[in-house]
């Protein structure tokens, strides 16, 4: 097993044993869940304004979209935040940084692990809330072919394949969130403040996206990238946002890991 | 292993801004050395050994590890070395046995496989499957050198290992110390605890302020502090007059009944003749002993500034 999977496999051993991890993946369970119970126990149509929203209760398969449109204001960016905002700096505070950077194993290697068991719980998280989002949806509406947002029809078989590229494209857009936190944990070494701070990111990006005056920079911003993957609803798919959403989120992330890693590979561990 | 010696400090400075924590730190520990680093709290020896172990980075100067320095080789740097330093921490949500696999699978080299081994060394196997977070501060210093000892280290550096515990714990860890040393492992400690270094090491360094005031062995140190006599004469002027004019003795003081003064055992042998020959009794004249503790507190406390220094050249 290579260095990098070492840390991997015991960061990922951590984040199951620490109670934080539940909290994220217990909210990314509960509110697909509640969102179908309240529609249910309310006997609504569902929310007009929102992609899909209309057609909501015509099949589980929009279930899923729906939730993620609302998570993806600010539910799963702070889901991603716990983690992302906690994962150096909680290790600073206690101490067991320095416990295991005495070790064998390189400073990159410690970090690339890290970021690596991040990204991984927000996956996680991610697919939690969608898969329970398809079962709850089909439990109470049953499951049949999704109405896209060109107004066609799409059969059940193509419409996982729909939710599987959306899932996709907003992780990558979500890392961008994660990449952040990663960055504010490792420079900032205060845990509390990271996860906040990310929090304040990623609203941010999408406030600045709504302000008036910011249409030159808002094709830019992290914040639309979370709405690009309505384009796959689309018939025929429209590629254009997905394809800017791929390299925009590259910097998202490039940028601010990079900044952390030669923080994390040249910092003074010391007590705090 | 390579011949380097175990650990070469040259010239380490730390500088957090206008505070000078470790000010040109010379240290060199030779293999099997059990080295005691010694100095009042704050002096600057946990910042020094964190510079050894590569967790900060010196502001100049150089430390190196069987030759190897961990800012340029890394984490291969710490191969054969293990430690810690302001005591042991771990995952407090994870067990004893999970916080050591982890170190273990950390390190490769067959570790995992010695963990029932040096859980046994250091009597905690029986509480292995516990979470750390409940484990005692004693525990914990055991369960630091457990995660020391699955390296199978050839350098231990241990930051004031028995800080913080019982008496029962301090001796138990000082006897661990003992044993791993006779095993042939070098060891450097760093104490504020002066009998812990009187009782364990060969080598000591002492460090005030973040200087080094004395390097070298222990049995060397404090003989430059045992040429100090005294003597209690019946007729105290009289042999007071004569110590004085005695060739070979220096210092000579008249305190209360007894006469001070320090001299080589040669100078000591013909002043007893000369006290004899002057038909002048005395009642004792004794070397004075002095502990490592009036020396360290002589030195680190300031009052003996200079002498500190120039012992550390007689005895370089």
């Amino acid at each position: 097993m290579s260095g990098v999977a070492r840390v991997y496999k015991w960061e990922l051993a951590k984040l199951v044993a620490q109670k934080r991890t539940y909290l994220g993946i217990g909210a990314a369970i509960l509110v697909p869940i509640a969102f179908v119970v309240s529609l249910v126990v309310q006997g609504g149509t569902g929310p007009t304004d929102v992609p899909l929203g209309r057609t909501l209760t015509a099949t589980g398969l929009a279930t899923p979209f729906v939730v993620l449109f609302f998570l993806s204001i600010w539910g799963l960016p702070l889901i991603t935040a716990l983690v992302a905002g906690d994962i150096v700096a909680s290790e600073t505070n206690n101490g067991t940084l320095k416990t295991i950077l005495t070790r064998s194993r390189d400073r990159g290697e410690v970090f690339t692990g890290k970021v690596l068991a991040c990204l991984t719980y927000m996956i996680v998280a991610v697919l939690a809330m969608a898969v329970v989002g398809v079962v709850a949806g089909s439990i109470a509406w049953g499951l049949h072919p999704l109405t896209s947002l060109s107004g066609t029809s799409v059969p059940v078989g193509h419409s996982l394949v729909l939710l599987g590229e959306t899932l996709g494209i907003y992780i990558v857009a979500l890392a961008g969130v994660a990449a952040f936190g990663i960055m504010l944990s490792t420079v900032t070494r205060n845990s509390a403040a990271s996860v906040v701070g990310t929090l304040m990111f990623a609203l941010l990006m999408q406030l600045l996206g709504v302000l008036p005056g910011t249409e030159a920079i808002r094709p830019y911003l992290l914040g639309t990238q979370f709405d690009a993957w309505h384009g796959f609803l689309r018939t025929p798919a429209d590629w254009a946002p997905v394809v800017r959403a791929l390299w925009v989120c590259a910097i998202y992330l490039a940028a601010p890991l990079t900044a952390a890693y030669l923080v994390f590979l040249r910092r003074d561990v010391a007590g705090e | 292993m390579s011949g380097e010696p175990p650990v070469v400090a040259r010239g380490l400075v730390k500088r957090y801004g206008e505070i000078v924590a470790v000010d040109d730190v010379d240290l060199t520990v030779e293999a099997g050395d059990v080295f005691g680093y010694l100095g009042p709290n704050g002096a600057g020896k946990t910042t020094s050994l964190r510079m050894l172990l590569g967790l900060i980075r010196p502001t100049s100067g150089s430390a190196r590890l069987f030759g190897r320095d961990p800012l340029v080789d890394g984490a291969r740097a710490l191969d054969g070395v293990a430690g810690f330093v302001e005591g042991p921490r771990f995952y407090p949500y994870l067990s004893g046995r999970k916080n050591l696999e982890l170190l273990a699978d950390y390190d490769g080299d067959g570790a995992r496989g010695r963990i029932d081994e040096v859980l046994d060394i250091v009597e905690l196997r029986d509480r292995a499957k516990h979470r750390v977070g409940g484990y005692s501060h004693g525990m914990r210093q055991r369960l630091g050198i457990a995660a020391s000892l699955i390296r199978r280290p050839q350098l231990l550096l241990l930051d004031e290992p028995t800080t913080g515990l019982d008496p029962a714990g301090m001796r138990d860890m000082r006897d661990l110390v003992r044993r791993l040393a006779s095993e042939g492992i070098t060891v450097l400690l760093s104490s504020h605890l002066l009998a812990e270094v009187e009782e364990l090491c060969n080598r000591v360094a002492i460090i005030r302020k973040g200087r080094i005031l004395y390097e070298g062995s222990l049995q060397a140190l404090l003989a430059t502090a045992s040429d100090r006599y005294s003597l209690r004469a019946v007729e105290p002027e009289r042999a007071r007059l004569l110590c004085l004019a005695q060739p070979g003795l220096e210092d000579v003081a008249l305190d209360g009944d007894e006469i001070t003064f320090r001299a080589a055992e040669d100078a000591i042998a013909a002043l007893s003749i000369a006290l004899g020959q002057a038909r002048l009794g005395f009642t004792s004249l004794t070397p004075q002993t002095t502990s490592l503790e009036e020396l360290f507190l002589d030195m680190t406390e300031g009052a003996a500034d200079v002498p500190a220094v120039a012992a550390t050249e007689e005895v370089a």
